[in-house]
């Protein structure tokens, strides 16, 4: 286990460090300590490393992740995650708006709730939430899945494309061209799958699944006024 | 960007220290302002007189027997503490309109008017202007700062924040107003004064005018969500608590601690976490288009009963 305090080592240093992991890598394991919020932590990683911040972070932690692991032992700032490619994030702690904006694979888990705009523009990456999430959450999201397992705020996946929202609570408003759907067989498959890989104990059969009406894909000018 | 910052203490032994947190959750907040900085503090004390804390470019010479001038102006006594560009002015209560035309006369400007608040601002970095006013030296009940980034107009003495909306009433802003221009001609039309291009004074004024006319700050605050167009979290000081509201949208970030000691606000987690306990605290983030007061006071005010 390699240790960071990063009011020593700073963070350009920090990052720099965890930039150096190869692929094949022997110093798998890390733990960061007294991040104070500070922004941009461990952002940028693309290497089968395990880093662990011991406390809350600001802006963009674990931004662009690719195949790292990072778990943020607090709460987490806004647009953490942003544009993950692979990997995994799990925040204990709640997560501030847009989290894993235009995200396009890997997964991040919550344990506690996230704000607004979470998984806006999502393009493939699964965010699991174990309490609510805010108002408009995944806005034009089109690819991916989104699990709330507690309920979701106004505007839930306003013009979405082809991602998918299982909700378990309630949500406050739908966003435009955003219908509750069919929860087939396949569904309850992947969500309990979903959920396994999060490590969230919640029975798939609860939720119900939301996604795209698909009458907002092309321009048609009798929707003129929904646009 | 602007940061905010703002602590209500609940702990009384915290008081003495009060410009002292303020100040450190100020100066972290430079990325997100650096152009001017400003502070509201509430010293908790009340004389029966009214403090005025007044502003000038060119302190000593505007200053210079300015407690005589005052005192024929005020028909009574008048007191200052001179600090830097700014002097805190003790005046008898009832006063403060004559004191204020003899101080338009001699071009010194009012950054606030009160019982207890006092509003500290300038141009430049927030740690030189925490310095030149020596705010880590405060003590107080509660208080707010801001640290600018200009967006809508110049950064200026007069641009930056708090602004003064009433008696022991300052506003701070993190956003930027759309609607400022119409609002300004129209606030003009109705007799407000409002003297720069700022997008902040304009909400300030909003509020004045609304309670002017009849209605509470949580009133008036809760119509600015229907009559500002643009983005805001406002943090609101009142003489004996502080209020937030962000608009429905929410782009301008905004995190709360609360302990047993102490309410906080930060435009971001950094601001909070030398506060004590901030471990433990209750962190989270206020809602949009919601009101929410904290009160000194035991039994609530009608403008806190209205929020």
């Amino acid at each position: 286990m390699q240790t960071i305090d990063l009011s020593e080592t700073g963070l350009r240093a920090m990052n720099k460090m965890l930039h150096a992991q190869a692929e094949t890598t022997n110093q798998t394991a890390w733990e960061i300590v007294n991040p104070k919020g500070a922004h941009a932590i461990a952002c940028g990683l693309d290497a089968p490393i395990e880093v662990t911040v011991k406390g809350s972070t600001g802006y963009y932690c674990a931004g662009m992740n690719q195949q790292a692991t990072v778990n943020i032992h607090g709460s987490a700032g806004p647009g953490t995650g942003e544009n993950i490619m692979s990997g995994k994030i799990v925040i204990e702690g709640d997560a501030s708006q847009y989290l894993g904006a235009t995200g396009h694979g890997g997964m991040i888990v919550v344990k506690g709730n996230a704000s607004s705009r979470c998984g806006i523009s999502m393009k493939g990456v699964n965010i699991v939430v174990q309490g609510n999430i805010g108002h408009m959450s995944a806005f034009m999201g089109q690819s991916g899945n989104l699990v709330v397992c507690g309920d979701a705020g106004d505007a839930l996946g306003d013009s979405c494309y082809e991602a998918r929202f299982f909700v378990r609570g309630t949500v406050k408003s739908l966003g435009a061209d955003c219908e509750q759907k069919e929860m087939r067989e396949e569904h309850l498959t992947l969500l309990q799958n979903l959920l396994d890989e999060a490590g969230i104990d919640a029975d798939p059969s609860e939720f119900t699944r939301y996604g795209s009406a698909r009458s907002l894909y092309n321009f048609d000018v009798d929707n003129a006024g929904a646009y | 960007m602007c940061g905010i910052v703002g602590l209500f203490l609940k702990d009384k032994t915290l008081e003495p220290q009060l410009g002292e947190m303020l100040t450190a959750m100020l100066i972290t907040m430079t990325d997100r302002g650096p152009d001017s900085a400003g502070i509201a503090i509430y010293g908790g004390e009340s004389n029966g007189r009214t403090k005025m804390t007044v502003q000038s470019d060119t302190p000593q010479t505007a200053f210079a027997g300015l407690e005589t001038t005052l005192s024929d102006a005020a028909g009574g006594s008048v007191t200052m503490a001179v600090k830097s560009t700014h002097a805190i002015l003790d005046i008898p209560a009832g006063s403060s309109a004559d004191v204020r035309a003899a101080l338009d006369t001699l071009n010194i400007r009012v950054m606030s008017r009160g019982d207890s608040l006092e509003i500290f601002k300038e141009v430049g970095l927030p740690k030189d202007v925490a310095d030149q006013f020596d705010l880590a030296a405060m003590s107080g009940t509660h208080g707010i700062g801001h640290t600018r980034m200009a967006t809508e107009s110049a950064v200026t003495t007069m641009g930056a924040h708090p602004f003064n909306t009433g008696d022991d009433q300052c506003l701070v802003h993190n956003g930027s107003l759309s609607n400022h221009n119409s609002l300004r001609r129209k606030l003009r039309r109705e007799g407000m004064h409002i003297e720069t291009e700022n997008d902040t004074e304009v909400g300030a004024a909003y509020l004045t005018w609304q309670m002017q006319n009849g209605a509470t700050l949580g009133e008036a605050l809760t119509s600015s969500l229907d009559d500002l167009d643009g983005f805001f979290t406002f943090v609101v000081g009142t003489k004996d608590g502080f209020g937030v509201v962000r608009d429905p949208i929410a782009c301008k970030p905004a995190v709360m601690a609360e302990t047993d000691q102490y309410v906080a606000f930060g435009s971001e987690y950094r601001a909070l976490v030398d506060l004590p306990g901030i471990e433990n605290a209750r962190v989270w983030e206020p809602e949009p288009a919601t009101v929410y007061f904290w009160s000194h006071a035991d039994a609530p005010s009608a403008t806190e009963k209205a929020a």
